[in-house]
């Protein structure tokens, strides 16, 4: 029988969790309720007796604060002025990660450990005071803000409903329903549509021509008799199917970025293309390589879960980052929780095993203060704003992964599809038992080991909304939530692992779980033996193919050689990580599938990694013309500087990045926020990660969507070139500073339903164009990657797809930490440079968006201008000549020189007259344009010459001071003050938009 | 001189273990970071180091609130010898014995969860204080101003007047369960740390004070003084390039945070 707890904050204390429940409600829904007090409410499902419960508040309650009871509701007792209850719980089979640590604590305090079938089951009560709150908007209030339909049950009552039933019901959300086990034999000789129909009921997203390849393979009559001998059916079962499908998708398989194009340029030529990212991306890497010669730094490239460069003669340095953006769109909190613990196993898994060293991540948003009807199953963009942030501060805080650098952008088409990119950098010792760390290898013999979290049916198919309605009793597939906690033990565990040499290889279970996991270990050693029936399972009644296929998260596949067999699971025994023995890596060629000693897949390797059909398209690049706009110049530009302070991919983003922890580990050296009050924006952030050492290492990030609706090159190309400002700009160096490129797209495969693909694509193509250019200019080697091509939301007629977006992330090492600059003013009297040259090139500018014009005229990036300033400026800061520095993006030269100055809590006079400009006619122009290439530096007087020196032959120009007078005065083209405003009201201004967002 | 030996306890969701080791290595001491799993298998023993560190982190993810299935670990977990005790007598013992123990966050909330803070008349083990949600509901990493109060007993702050660390918490706000508690706390000099505004004045100013702690509580130590926790982090600031402003202001190469770690090394010295 199960027992119900309540337990509650005594009344003479605060609740926050219940205020700020109670003021999101009057601020988004504008609901009529006066308190929320909070009840956490565990559900044990353990058996307990009669004893047992009595020192149950030993493991569960905090007697100073909390009070509870057992078998009887609380609120009357603590609360008793309530009118409505609320009680969100999770479905059946949904990550319950505090009724995890519940059990465990119980367990704890009772000495004896209990079955895994005996749960411990959480939900949390909310009390509502509100007189006039009718039952609908209580209802309301439940499903638009305190649960998820996908993840969570819940129950309303009134209070006199409440005082009838005694309360809420202990109820036990255990997955019920039994089965499994079964194996199908799937008939492939079927017409065409009949293929296409299955591929899209199983959701294999296989296209015809895939589909026709895996029939023909299973016609090959070598493959027949051999299939014979092992007993299985002619046609593949439906283990191999999904296998075959997992490992072909394109999360895997990148089909897009490996298929031979047909480019159309707007002059009608016409170009063939085999593979974006071979003739782009490793074609830039391999090109940057060549010419470094001995100054290469790169260790392993484009084959790991995370791309490798050199550190110093200890360390190698690994970053990542991916997209968790469907999973985020359906439950903005586990989506974003399982991005960050999703791609810190990145790391975790590349080589012989990261230290995790710090996680960056860049969303890309809605207008969370949307107004107006939302289209069906979409939430409020402020939904997913606060849902993601929090998901992000859990993950990356309870790991203890400083949150170090990132970007929020905000685009009203991210409403369909909101982006969430997460990043992991980490540290691979240099040798690992007398091996290169950044290099593995399963061997034929070695034990295929899972450790980790057990297998349920999260995440089967990816996120993809299911067409059969969730309800009590079926488990939760679309939806994970990651678990924190069960992952730092597994990660804890996995470095003694690695220093013991108890391993020959590792990688992570994320997409495709097992079968990609296994499927490419074994292309290591020449093949696998795995028996399913051995994994450990959340709940029974999985069939073969989805124990195989599953991506329940925190998760590990390694190989141990059999010698070491013992010690490891020992080691994990006693440090509560569940590790299993599922097989034995081969050298016999195949992908051999057993379920408790069945044969239930055999596929050989060669079929499985090189079987996939190569795909074609075509792309078409006709160049958009938009209108010109035609404004005068504004005769108030310091209203518009304030103004353009205040948008929303301007202003601040405080309210977020405290919510992170970014100096865990010791090592922070540039933080996010510096200046005289410790609230400037930093462009890029420096950690020192060997806190015996001043190596740093330095990352930064661009990413300007805005300029893909006039060109994509352009895009791209200020991508690149942003994220290098921003590392510049601390004090990085171009020779050893490598990119991450992540792609997120609109569909860009032409069909009925999506006419406009073919241009999609060529957007696509001109993307890659420019990130080969401008990396090859740069010499900064391409070292990871991804790609998410389907970031549409389509409902009847109504389609929003987001502007084709890249982001570049750039990491690299800072020789000398105690070298490194910050972007804040620092001493009146310090000189005031503008460094690269202004363009009137405001097309896709925020200047423009504020006034509701794109234009034509995108900044451009001119790598020939642009490489010597570099050079310059980074031998200027190494130097010590530079005492900040700071880079003109949004917004241009006028924010920049702002947020200089407010930053140091000084004022700037500055003539910008003599700043190094073509053809710009007005001053708004001078003022808002967003050419690249261009930073805000100060200099102290007596080192003034020395910069100069050190700049010789570039565009730069001394423009004025740093003053006392806390007032920041730009003179226009023709000497006379354009801007005249106080530091502290453009700060307001500048301060203000997202400050109140929880 | 011997060697202060310093234990740096790990696992179950503590996270700056390492940063803590190296304060202490700083400060003199020969510092072992060790799973706690090591400690209940009995391969490693309380009773062999002089300097026990909990370091911060998220115990069992907080899930039950901040450190408290930590605490219950501590409490009721045995260790293996031939038989099993209680880790719990072995902390006794190692308190008892004159030994040192510093928590920051998580681990200062797990010693006040615990009952060995505040611990007023020595009655350790019994929990009269917590420490709960910030009241701005939020947690939030920033810096700020401390205040040592001069009459403490607490050997790790000795000799310090006003510092400056970070605090990266949601659960700081300390309270207990009686206004007479925190009344005697005061009165013996158990509350040895103190936010400040910039200008040294203890505060209940939101950030100034940043989670609304009654009497700007901020660090609290037993009555023998030789055990200390605080919710900002000392082991966060052991280089001037860790404070938010180095690049702009004058500072000594240490970072402030060391003193305390120097203080506890010292005063086991002798």
């Amino acid at each position: 029988m199960a027992h119900r707890v309540e337990v509650g904050i005594r009344p003479e204390f605060r609740d926050p969790r219940g205020e700020g429940v109670a003021r999101e409600v009057r601020e988004f829904l504008h609901l009529p309720v006066e308190e929320v007090r909070t009840l956490d409410v565990y559900t044990l499902d353990l058996g307990l007796g009669d004893d047992d419960l009595a020192a149950v508040g030993d493991a569960l309650v905090d007697p100073v604060i909390q009070e509870w009871t057992l078998g009887e509701p609380y609120g009357p007792r603590g609360f008793p002025g309530f009118h409505w209850a609320v009680e969100v719980g999770f479905l059946p089979g949904v990550t319950d990660n505090v009724g995890r640590t519940a059990k465990e604590a119980v367990e704890m305090r009772l000495g004896r450990e209990f079955p895994h079938d005996c749960q411990v089951y959480t939900a949390v009560q909310y009390l509502i005071r509100g007189e006039v709150l009718t039952r609908d908007q209580v209802e309301r209030l439940a499903r638009d803000l305190l649960a998820n339909e996908l993840i969570h049950r819940w129950r309303v009552l009134s209070a006199e409903e409440f005082a009838r039933a005694g309360g809420f019901p202990a109820e036990v959300p255990r997955v019920r329903g039994g089965g499994g086990g079964r194996v199908g034999a799937v008939d492939l000789e079927i017409p065409d549509e009949a293929l296409l129909a299955m591929s899209r009921q199983r959701l294999l997203a296989l296209t015809l021509d895939e589909m026709r390849a895996i029939r023909d393979h299973y016609r090959d009559p070598a493959v027949r008799r051999l299939r014979k001998e092992l007993g299985l059916p002619a046609g593949p079962t439906d283990v191999e199917l999904e296998c075959l499908a997992q490992t072909w998708s394109e999360h895997c398989k990148h089909k897009i970025f490996n298929a031979t194009i047909e480019y159309h340029d707007e002059t009608g030529t016409r170009r063939t293309i085999r593979s974006l990212f071979k003739t782009y991306i490793v074609g830039a890497t391999e090109r940057v390589r060549r010419g470094k010669g001995d100054r290469d730094f790169c260790l392993s490239v484009f084959k790991d879960n995370a791309g490798v460069i050199a550190f110093n003669q200890d360390w190698s340095l690994c970053f990542k980052v991916e997209t968790h953006n469907s999973p985020s769109a359906l439950d903005p909190y586990g989506g974003a929780l399982t991005g960050i613990v999703g791609v810190n196993r990145d790391p975790m898994g590349t080589g012989m095993g990261a230290r995790l060293i710090f996680n960056v991540d860049t969303f890309c948003f809605a207008d969370p203060f949307l107004e107006g009807e939302l289209p069906p199953r979409l939430l409020h963009p402020r939904r997913i704003y606060e849902g993601v942030v929090r998901g992000v501060e859990h993950g990356g805080n309870k790991s203890g992964i400083p949150t170090v650098n990132g970007c929020v952008v905000f685009d009203d088409r991210y409403l369909g599809k909101p982006l969430v990119y997460c990043g992991t950098a980490g540290l691979i010792p240099r040798e690992v038992a007398g091996r290169p760390g950044h290099e593995k290898a399963a061997r034929p013999g070695d034990r295929i080991v899972m450790v980790g979290g057990r297998i349920g049916k999260d995440g089967i198919h990816g996120a993809t909304f299911s067409s059969e309605e969730l309800h009590e009793g079926s488990p939760a597939t679309a939806v994970q939530l990651g678990d924190p906690i069960t992952q730092r033990r597994l990660y804890d565990f996995l470095q003694i692992a690695r220093d013991r040499g108890l391993y020959s290889s590792i990688t992570d279970n994320g997409a495709g779980g097992l079968s990609s996991s296994v499927g490419e270990m074994a292309e290591q050693s020449g093949g696998a033996r795995l028996d399913l029936g051995r994994a450990p399972l959340k709940y029974p009644g999985l069939d073969p193919w989805e124990i195989l296929v599953s991506e329940s998260q925190e998760r590990m596949t390694l190989a141990v050689p059999p010698e070491n067999l013992e010690a490891f699971l020992g080691l994990a025994r006693e440090m509560r990580v569940e590790a299993t023995d599922l097989g034995e890596f081969t050298d016999e060629g195949a992908f051999h599938v057993l379920h408790d000693g069945r044969t239930v897949a055999y596929l050989p390797l060669g079929f499985l990694h090189e079987g996939l059909p190569e795909m074609r398209l075509r792309a078409r690049w006709e160049k958009p013309v938009h209108p010109e706009p035609t404004f005068p110049c504004p005769g108030d530009l310091t209203a518009e500087l304030t103004g353009l302070l205040g948008r929303l991919n301007v202003c601040s983003k405080e309210s977020i990045v405290r919510k992170y922890d970014h100096e865990v580990q010791g090592g922070s050296v540039v933080k996010p926020f510096v200046g005289v009050v410790n609230d400037g924006p930093s462009d890029a952030a420096v950690v020192r990660p060997v806190l015996e050492s001043f190596e740093g290492v330095v990352t930064a990030n661009g990413i300007v969507p805005r300029y893909s609706d006039i060109d994509t090159y352009a895009m791209a190309a200020a991508a690149v070139d942003e994220a290098v400002r921003n590392a510049l700009c601390v004090g990085a160096s171009l020779d050893h500073l490598a990119a991450l490129d992540n792609f997120c797209w609109c569909d860009p495969v032409a069909s009925e339903k999506n006419p406009d693909g073919e241009y999609k694509l060529a957007q696509l193509v001109r993307a890659n164009e420019a990130l080969y250019d401008l990396t090859v200019a740069y010499g900064i080697p391409l070292i990871s990657g991804k790609d998410s091509m389907k970031n549409d939301y389509v409902h009847g007629d109504l389609k929003i797809s987001i502007p084709p977006t890249l982001l570049v992330s750039v990491i690299g090492r800072i020789e000398d930490v105690r070298r490194c600059v910050t972007m804040d003013a620092k001493r009146p009297g310090d000189r005031v440079y503008v460094l690269g040259i202004t363009r009137p090139e405001l097309g896709g500018s925020e200047y423009w968006a504020a006034r509701g014009f794109v234009g034509n005229r995108v900044p451009r990036v001119r790598p020939e201008e642009t490489l010597p300033l570099y050079r310059g400026l980074e031998n200027a800061i190494r130097r010590g000549w530079v005492a900040s520095c700071h880079d003109c993006s949004d917004g241009g030269l006028a924010v920049a020189l702002a947020e200089t100055a407010f930053s140091g809590g000084l004022g700037i006079e500055a003539d910008l007259s003599g700043v190094a400009m073509d053809r710009v006619g007005r001053d708004d122009e001078l003022l808002f344009s967003e050419s690249p290439g261009r930073f805000v530096v100060t200099v102290r007087p007596e080192h003034a010459g020395a910069f100069e020196e050190a700049l010789a032959g570039t565009a730069f120009a001394p423009a004025g001071t740093v003053t006392a007078d806390p007032v920041l005065v730009l003179h226009g083209i023709d000497g006379r003050p354009v801007v005249n405003a106080r530091i502290d009201e453009l700060k307001r201004a500048w301060q203000a938009p997202l400050a109140a967002l929880g | 001189m011997p060697k202060v030996k310093a234990l740096v306890l790990t696992g179950n969701g503590t996270n700056c273990e390492r940063e803590m080791a190296h304060a202490c290595r700083l400060a003199g001491a020969e510092a072992t970071v060790v799973h706690t799993a090591e400690v209940f298998a009995g391969r490693v023993r309380l009773a062999d180091y002089d300097f026990l560190n909990l370091p911060g982190g998220f115990l069992d993810g907080d899930d039950l609130g901040a450190a408290k299935a930590g605490a219950v670990r501590f409490r009721y977990g045995r260790v293996q010898d031939n038989g099993t005790h209680r880790f719990f007598d072995d902390l006794m013992a190692f308190v008892a014995a004159g030994r040192l123990v510093l928590g920051v966050c998580n681990g200062f909330q797990l010693l006040v969860k615990l009952g060995l803070l505040p611990a007023l008349g020595e009655r350790y083990g019994e929990p009269t204080a917590s420490l709960t949600h910030n009241d701005s509901g939020r947690f939030e990493d920033r810096w700020v101003y401390l205040r040592v109060d001069p009459a403490t007993p607490c050997v790790f702050t000795r000799g310090l007047d006003r510092l400056y660390y970070p605090v990266r918490h949601g659960e700081g706000k300390f309270v207990t369960g009686s206004p007479r508690v925190l009344a005697e706390m005061e009165a013996v000099g158990l509350v040895a740390l103190r936010y400040t505004d910039p200008q040294g004045d203890p505060t209940q100013t939101y950030p100034w004070n940043p989670n609304g702690s009654p009497a700007a509580v901020a660090g609290v130590c037993d009555p023998t003084g030789r055990v200390f926790g605080l919710m900002p982090h000392p082991e966060a600031f052991l280089h001037r390039t860790n404070h938010p402003r180095w690049t702009r202001e004058d500072l000594p190469e240490e970072g402030q945070g060391l003193a305390l770690f120097r203080n506890a090394v010292e005063y086991l010295r002798g």
